[in-house]
């Protein structure tokens, strides 16, 4: 393991794939960057990021059922946030086209076909994995640039 | 998600409230098609002040009716975004279909035409 893979803190949840829940994984996310006391730009992305992945799961993994969604998140060693959000459901076909800006599978839905694009520009690096019939994992990371957290000496902690 | 929407003749204005997610965007969507289909209004504002979050959803919310509009020479005016809201609407190139402002589009539309409020609509909706 690399020492900036070393793990400070780390959540595990799973949760159906109700629309709902799109609401309960942001909060989530946001309890634990928080600890770092992020910017709100850095906090709104991630929340974003994680927002677009799990809609995805919800939306198109498991489009004709519900199934569960997986959410791990860390914090690594220098500010660095991971995040692998993944599904055990149809997976994607072409994994290249799905990225692509603007591209949907839905376009009847009102489905922008932006998801993967705002994961990339508002992460530092997006990784999607996928297989058909037996899911999608996506795996995503952010360095905060974030002011250290203060001590009540004054000191950084 | 609460949605409120004030006709006034040819305009209509559509305030938004909460989360503007996959979840809530088939909410606002219903209503906000109700009015374009009942008034077909040549200018639709929405106003983003109360929105706390919008993701991709909300993109595919604000395209979709600039569509409808667009169709009929409508004009979608996007009102009051936060720096994050801006950010995925220039992401998605909005700007080039959406006419941006900042300002109390409320008092603009309904205090100038002499302090009244015609046909005023009011819909909430939760869940």
């Amino acid at each position: 393991m690399k020492r900036s893979d070393r793990i400070l803190n780390e959540i595990k949840i799973t949760f159906p794939s109700l629309s709902e829940n799109e609401s309960f994984a942001r909060m989530a996310i946001s309890g634990l960057v928080s600890q770092l006391n992020p910017q709100i730009d850095e906090l709104s992305d991630i929340k974003t990021a994680v927002s677009e992945a799990v809609t995805n799961c919800i939306v198109h993994g498991y489009k004709d059922t519900v199934g569960t969604v997986a959410m791990t998140a860390k914090i690594l060693v220098e500010n660095e946030i991971y995040i692998r959000i993944s599904d055990k459901g149809c997976g994607i076909e072409d994994i290249e086209a799905a990225m692509t800006p603007l591209y949907t599978s839905a376009p009847d839905e009102d489905r922008a076909g932006l998801g993967f694009t705002i994961m990339e520009s508002f992460m530092d690096k997006l990784s999607v994995k996928s297989r058909v019939g037996k899911g999608t994992s996506v795996t995503m990371r952010k360095k905060l640039t974030t002011r250290k957290a203060i001590d009540e000496n004054g000191r950084e902690a | 998600m609460n949605v409120v929407i004030y006709n006034n003749n040819n305009r209509c204005l559509v305030e938004l409230h909460g989360e503007l997610d996959h979840h809530n965007a088939s909410c606002a969507r219903m209503n906000i098609d109700m009015a374009i289909d009942s008034k077909c209004p040549s200018e639709l504002y929405i106003d983003f002040s109360g929105v706390t979050f919008m993701d991709s959803s909300g993109i595919g919310l604000v395209m979709g009716r600039y569509r409808i509009l667009h169709e009929y020479g409508g004009t979608l005016y996007i009102v009051n975004c936060s720096p994050s809201i801006r950010r995925v609407m220039q992401l998605a190139g909005m700007n080039k279909l959406a006419v941006f402002i900042d300002e109390d589009v409320r008092g603009r539309l309904f205090t100038d035409m002499k302090g009244e409020i015609k046909d005023e609509k009011i819909r909430q909706d939760i869940k």
